[in-house]
């Protein structure tokens, strides 16, 4: 067996009540990708935090290549050959390309001055090393998401990173850009890189994956070579038990038209979409990336102004020119950025709850403490929700409690539809199952669902009708009873399968 | 009717969180309070004329204009705006005061007519603000210098001085008397008017910032404003509002301040918006938004009033009243992050 590149011997790292890691023991080897596994609140960002220098652990070890190491900042992990991809994106803005690869790092000519020259060439370099066709001097706004982890990448080449850490690169990604990161992850491989994958994905972890790493509650609960497990091996690892990965659907009677969307067009995004959504339906939205889909939803939900279209709800037209209008017709967008968009991070629990509609929760002329507690304990309990009290601040909690406590919101105000934008982007596995199963369950209490979701198995698990959307039109609609994947897949692409 | 997790046994959700002694002395408020009392017990120590209920009655007139300001620049800072033309203001609002009792109007007339251009100072930002949406920090400080300029146009070096004796009774006298009630320490203080509208003002802030479901909304903007429009709340609407509410307290404060003081210059008020300020983040309203109470910024205007005041009465420069509240701030903001570092041991 070859030395490891780094290792983590006995690694614990506390938090005020929580312990996010209890002695893990790893071994990172060179040209082999390590998927680390497990629940949201499992530790594997800990893990990443403290390999990238931004925890110092309480006790136990990191070596690189042999020798101790400590890292006090993100700096001296970068010094010691380790990269970090993120989750969300974090690099800037309005800097050029290069900029961002060299940031921290960029070649210095007399005087300390910035060598623009170069630093453009060894961008243009990198880029070129992992076939990434961008343009090094384009600021970093104009690029899309999987761009800019190719920058992150080209990042990580240039400090000649010898392990690099990938947190959800696929998140936000379409099926041939994963393609394309997969090849280059394949390629980082081969030169010897030690490479660390962190994926909610399952299909992604046994396609890219050599090891794995599996976690839960802070320990490790099992490793070894990937092909050694089966996926449902590897769940119940991860969950402690054995969990349905999609719930069976449910059997629901489909009642009357309760939202009927008729023409919706805006000015540059989506045009012409038109349907109908009835009690107790679930509707999937699917395409891909920029198809248009959270677009048009957000100009139903009255947050960007649309230019023509007509929306009936219980057969009356409505007029919804913001939120709050669909908020109180009986509409709630559950919206795809968590942290931006759903969540207010600094709140706790309780004020996050009551948001959408604290007229409710008005007594005489104050908010009643009582009253909010006491929906916040009701949907807080009917979400499973994680927490440590109901006043703790979303902050503080896992992406998928996040991801509950805004659904919670939205349930509060007592819908008669629900858009579910995303809603398990990012999350894990036992919160993604719970979210499925309560999708399900509201279906059942006869709220009609839009449910967008650019994973196949989340839209085929649970919807009752498709519609695929491709460049801002609807494409084509599948029922239930008579659609495949590789139709659906091929509607959204606009090739048949082979093509991918 | 919810399928049972396995999350619900595991985790029992308390309704609150723990209380632990240590936070609470760290809180912000707390800490203003012991440093009002020391304030108060240093002064009372040092001069025996301090705790004098006219030389504090007298003393609170010199800062409620700001602080009646204070308040509504409190809630803009909350939801991360700022309204710096506030000064300025003052000096326009006073300007055309003097102009309407030159022209003789009486008191009732004059403090309206204050008001009503300070609204339409606001509406003015706010428009700018929410409609065109410029960065208010950028906006007033263009329309400091306009109204200002204004001033000074219109004014040149000339001073207004004739008001009529209701006006400036209202800015020189004690609205409510130094009442004894033969009992040594039971009796009714001497309050000027313009510190007892700070006081209705600020119980009315307070009650309306944390018990209501508008407070709780600019709480929110605060924290996230993309968040709070997608959950239905009218941030641009509400923002447009804290802008016209700081013009009118704004305009509300140049009255009293041509009442009590009896006549206007063009530098009225001058650089007042920075004491503003100060006395906001004094108070602990985090300039990154999101975080406040009214407490802390009336806690902050107690303390920074009475330390004035206190140095004013051992005959201390004001330029060393203003190294000593400079200070102040920074060791307040100071104080509780490095108790919290030092407790998180990172």
């Amino acid at each position: 067996m070859p030395d490891p590149i780094l290792t983590l011997s006995g690694v614990s790292k506390s938090f005020p009540g929580v312990r996010a890691l209890r002695g893990i023991t790893l071994a990172l080897e060179a040209g082999r990708v390590t998927a680390i596994v497990g629940e949201n609140g499992a530790g594997k960002s800990t893990i990443v935090k403290v390999l990238t220098g931004i925890y110092r652990p309480d006790e136990g070890e990191v070596t690189v290549r042999g020798e101790r190491r400590e890292f006090f900042s993100p700096r001296d992990a970068w010094a010691a050959g380790i990269a970090a991809i993120h989750q969300e994106t974090v690099m800037f803005d309005e800097l050029s390309v290069a900029e961002n690869i060299f940031m921290g790092h960029m070649p210095t000519a007399s005087g300390n001055l910035v060598n623009w020259h170069e630093m453009r060439e060894r961008a243009a370099e990198l880029l070129k090393r992992i076939d990434a066709p961008i343009p090094s001097g384009l600021p970093l706004k104009r690029l899309s998401v999987a761009q800019k982890h190719l920058v992150e990448i080209a990042r990580a080449l240039s400090h000649e990173a010898q392990v690099v850490i990938m947190d959800e690169p696929t998140a936000a990604l379409s099926a041939n850009e994963i393609d394309d990161l997969f090849r280059i992850v394949a390629q980082l491989k081969a030169e010897g890189r030690a490479i660390v994958f962190i994926s909610h994905k399952f299909d992604e972890i046994f396609r890219i994956a050599d090891d794995f790493v599996c976690l839960r509650d802070g320990e490790k609960v099992g490793e070894g070579p990937i092909a050694s497990v089966t996926e449902a091996e590897l769940v119940r690892m991860m969950v402690g038990r054995p969990v349905d990965q999609v719930f069976p659907k449910r059997d629901v009677p489909i009642g009357e038209v309760v939202l009927s969307v008729d023409g919706l067009s805006n000015a540059t995004e989506y045009a012409d979409i038109s349907f109908d959504l009835r009690k107790g339906e679930i509707l999937g939205f699917y395409g891909l990336v920029g198809a248009g889909r959270t677009e048009a939803m957000q100009g139903l939900f009255g947050i960007t102004p649309t230019t023509r279209g007509r929306v009936l709800l219980d057969g009356k037209p409505l007029s919804i020119r913001s939120p709050s209008d669909a908020i109180r017709a009986g509409i709630a967008y559950v919206p795809e950025d968590r942290q931006d968009q759903g969540a207010v991070l600094p709140l706790g629990i309780r004020e996050n709850v009551t948001l959408a509609n604290l007229h409710k929760y008005v007594r005489g002329l104050f908010l009643s403490r009582a009253a909010e507690k006491e929906e916040t304990r009701r949907f807080g309990r009917r979400l499973a929700i994680k927490a440590a009290n109901w006043e703790q601040r979303l902050a503080e909690l896992s992406g998928g409690n996040q991801q509950k406590v805004v659904i919670a919101k939205w349930l509060a105000t007592r819908p008669k539809v629900i858009i579910l934008d995303e809603p398990t982007k990012g999350i894990d596995i036992g919160s993604k199952a719970a979210v499925h199963d309560f999708i399900g369950e509201l279906a059942e209490d006869g709220l009609a669902v839009v449910l967008i979701s650019s994973e196949l198995p989340e839209v085929m698990g649970l919807a009752d009708r498709v519609i695929v959307m491709k460049e801002g039109r609807m494409v084509e609609e599948f029922r239930r009873s008579r659609w495949s994947a590789e139709e659906i897949v091929g509607a959204a692409t606009g090739a048949r399968k082979e093509a991918a | 009717m919810s399928t049972p997790l396995p999350t619900e046994e595991r985790y029992a959700v308390l309704d609150r969180a723990p209380r632990r002694l240590g936070a609470t002395l760290l809180r912000w408020d707390v800490i203003l309070l012991i440093l009002l009392v020391l304030t108060v017990a240093v002064n009372a120590i040092v001069s025996p004329y301090f705790l004098d209920v006219y030389n504090l009655a007298d003393a609170t007139s010199n800062f409620s204009e700001k602080a009646i300001i204070a308040l509504a620049m409190a809630l803009l800072i909350l939801v991360r705006d700022i309204d710096l033309s506030v000064a300025a203001i003052i000096a326009l609002a006073a300007m055309v005061i003097g102009y309407a009792a030159e022209a003789g109007f009486g008191a009732p007339v004059l403090f309206a007519v204050g008001i009503g251009v300070g609204i339409l100072c606001g509406v003015f930002n706010g428009f700018l603000v929410t409609c065109v949406r410029l960065p208010s920090i950028v906006v007033t400080i263009g329309t400091m210098s306009l109204f200002r300029g204004l001033t000074q146009v219109i004014l040149g070096d000339q001073a207004l001085t004739h008001y009529p004796q209701g006006f400036l009774n209202l800015g020189q006298n004690y609205f409510i008397p130094f009442v004894k009630t033969g009992i040594r320490w039971l009796f009714i203080p001497p309050v000027p008017l313009s510190f007892l509208i700070f006081l209705v003002l600020a119980a009315i802030f307070g009650i309306v910032l944390h018990k209501t479901a508008v407070g709780r909304q600019l709480f929110a903007i605060g924290s996230n404003p993309v968040a709070a429009r997608f959950s239905g709340i009218p941030v641009d609407r509400l923002r447009f509002i804290l802008f016209v509410l700081s013009g009118a307290l704004s305009g509300l404060g140049g009255a009293l301040l041509a009442a009590r003081l009896g006549s206007m210059r063009s530098n009225m008020a001058f650089g007042w918006e920075l004491d503003i300020v100060t006395m906001v983040i004094l108070g602990g309203v985090s300039i990154a938004g999101g975080v406040g109470s009214i407490l802390g910024v009336f806690l902050a205007v107690l303390v920074l009033g009475l330390v004035t005041f206190g140095m004013s009465l051992n005959n201390i420069p004001g330029q060393v009243v203003s190294v000593y509240t400079g200070a102040l701030l920074i060791a307040v903001i100071a104080i509780p992050r490095i108790f919290e570092r030092l407790r998180r041991g990172g």
